[in-house]
């Protein structure tokens, strides 16, 4: 695609992403889960006010993270809020009931005036099978038959199913009803071909979660995902990428306060998968060509339109505060995305 | 290469499945790919993420190919055709991850992950490799023969003969082989070791597995 028409065809969007990260005070001490959480609403008001599109919570179910029910959350932040959209990233919906998940979020819909959005996944971590009851060999059959349920849900009209995974629905109809009739609601994928296969099918928008690695690589599954979509006859049109970073004021500052909070968290969650410690070459090359977006607003800025025009994306969420991070280094790299980040970007894509 | 390449069987059409036949793919090697059920259901991944891959059965994958590599979920292995994979050389990929495959109760008298593939395919050679760098580093860290900042790959093995043939396709694919022992040995690139996850070079392997000192 020339250049040029991403000016024309394609309004880029920008969002902050988050599994409310424990954020640390001046003095390096952790926050608690609640006052976590309340970070977080802060952030998001901040984003608003910043004018950032969306802002997306994912759910985990460790001590490491505050949100374990992003929909809640979102609901503390609609009411304050008056322009940014409220997103999950993502919904287990494996581990969940797609009945109650619709109820939920056409709630937050209602109060935040229609700016409800669902990101559904399978999800990386797997905490939620055991606590919820779901057996993990199950993993590919709960996704597959709850979706198919979802993307009726979705069509706010009485439902009819039966499947495997949870009692069956005649004629159910489920409130409440939004506004619009639809909530916006996407699938993220992890680089399952499958998984990309089945948001093509269902027309939903497709949400790509690079954690690490060369963007690049991706390339491919935007292509399977446009051929996929046009064999089934659905319609493509958002293709988005999560991926996590940090801005500061610097280069060298921006690494200095992400490299011990990503440290800890990856050697953490590496801890329960087996996964030898990070070192701080690994991150360098992340850092440099890899999936993390670290550094002043221009460095971040460069590498983000970098990725947008190499994948041909036409939305971008941040995930932000990864690990024991200063909260107000947390605040003020919302401040830099919004202010500096987003238009840089814009700038770069057009330019 | 003198020797004409063999042609690879990739049993797992998931990340890892798909990586390894792009990075076999990269450097002209034949490939036969499948998922868990019809070709038909992987054959547009396939074309597009792996383009010259051929989707096929397991049945076929195996069948028309000279070295079979396991890359799907370790608890899936007794889904494993014994009898077809019968003589065959077997990359075995997989790990043992608790989260997703449980607890395998075979898994605690075999001395390694892979010894208990062997012991469950007794009549084909098998040999550990591609197992402990992550799906999303495999293709970012290959580099081809005599690049200065090439990675290495373990490789465990008992029959010297097949770690060798194994080796010259790690190199192929762009990584330095370090032979590391036999399939015992090959508990120490499992989860859980400083191996596991590790993209390192030749040098800092063979300190971290121990093989300087013997």
């Amino acid at each position: 695609m020339p250049k040029s028409s991403y000016k024309q065809q394609r309004n880029i969007l920008f969002g902050l992403d988050s599994f409310g990260d424990i954020p640390v005070d001046k003095d390096g001490n952790l926050f608690s889960h609640a006052a976590a959480i309340r970070q977080v609403v802060d952030e998001a008001v901040l984003a608003d006010k910043l004018g950032i599109d969306v802002i997306a919570l994912g759910e985990h179910h460790r001590s490491d993270f505050s949100i374990s029910s992003p929909e809640t959350v979102l609901a503390g932040i609609a009411t304050k809020t008056k322009r940014i959209k409220l997103a999950s990233g993502v919904t287990v919906l494996s581990s969940d009931d797609p009945v109650r998940v619709f109820e939920r979020f056409a709630t937050v819909d209602a109060l935040s005036n229609g700016r409800a959005q669902i990101i559904l996944g399978r999800g990386s971590f797997t905490e939620s099978f055991p606590l919820f009851g779901y057996n993990l060999q199950d993993y590919e059959i709960l996704f597959e038959e709850k979706v198919a349920l979802f993307a009726k849900i979705l069509t706010e009209k009485p439902v009819t199913w039966e499947g495997t995974t949870r009692a069956t629905l005649h004629e159910a109809d489920i409130f409440p009803k939004t506004e619009s009739g639809y909530i916006h609601t996407s699938i993220g994928v992890g680089g399952s071909p499958q998984s990309v296969i089945r948001a093509a099918k269902y027309g939903f928008p497709l949400m790509l979660a690079v954690i690490g690695g060369s963007p690049a690589r991706f390339i491919p599954y935007v292509e399977l995902y446009h051929k996929a979509a046009s064999e089934f006859g659905t319609k493509v049109d958002e293709i988005g990428i999560h991926s996590p970073g940090f801005i500061a004021d610097t280069d060298e500052e921006a690494v200095s306060i992400a490299w011990p909070a990503h440290k800890i968290n990856f050697d953490r969650i590496g801890k329960t998968r087996g996964w030898s410690p990070m070192q701080k070459e690994h991150f360098d090359q992340e850092v440099k060509n890899g999936s993390l977006y670290i550094g002043s607003p221009e460095t971040v800025a460069q590498k983000m339109a970098n990725t947008i025009k190499a994948l041909n994306v036409n939305r971008f969420d941040l995930v932000y505060g990864g690990g024991p991070m200063p909260a107000s280094a947390r605040l003020h790299m919302v401040e830099l995305y919004g202010k500096k980040v987003i238009s840089r970007v814009r700038e770069l894509l057009n330019g | 290469m003198d020797s004409p390449r063999p042609v690879l069987g990739i049993l797992g059409a998931g990340k890892l499945g798909i990586a390894i036949a792009q990075l076999a793919l990269k450097v002209s090697y034949a490939v036969f790919i499948a998922g868990s059920s019809t070709a038909e259901k992987i054959k547009l991944s396939i074309e597009i993420l792996t383009p010259g891959a051929i989707a096929v059965t397991a049945e076929d994958a195996i069948r028309r190919s000279d070295i079979v590599i396991l890359a799907l979920p370790l608890s899936k292995y007794r889904n494993l055709p014994v009898d077809l994979l019968k003589g065959k050389l077997v990359i075995d990929a997989m790990n043992y991850w608790w989260e997703v495959d449980g607890s395998i109760s075979e898994l605690e008298s075999a001395s390694s992950s892979s010894e208990m593939v062997q012991h469950f395919l007794p009549q084909s050679r098998v040999v550990k490799a591609f197992s402990h760098i992550g799906y999303h580093h495999l293709l970012d860290d290959a580099r081809p023969l005599g690049v200065t900042d090439r990675k290495a790959m373990a490789i465990a093995g008992n029959n010297v003969t097949d770690v060798q043939i194994v080796a010259c396709i790690v190199s192929d694919l762009g990584f330095d082989p370090v032979l590391i022992g036999n399939l015992a040995d090959g508990k120490i690139l499992e989860p859980g070791t400083p191996l596991f996850g590790a993209s390192i070079n030749e040098v800092t392997m063979r300190k971290l597995a121990g093989l300087d000192n013997k």
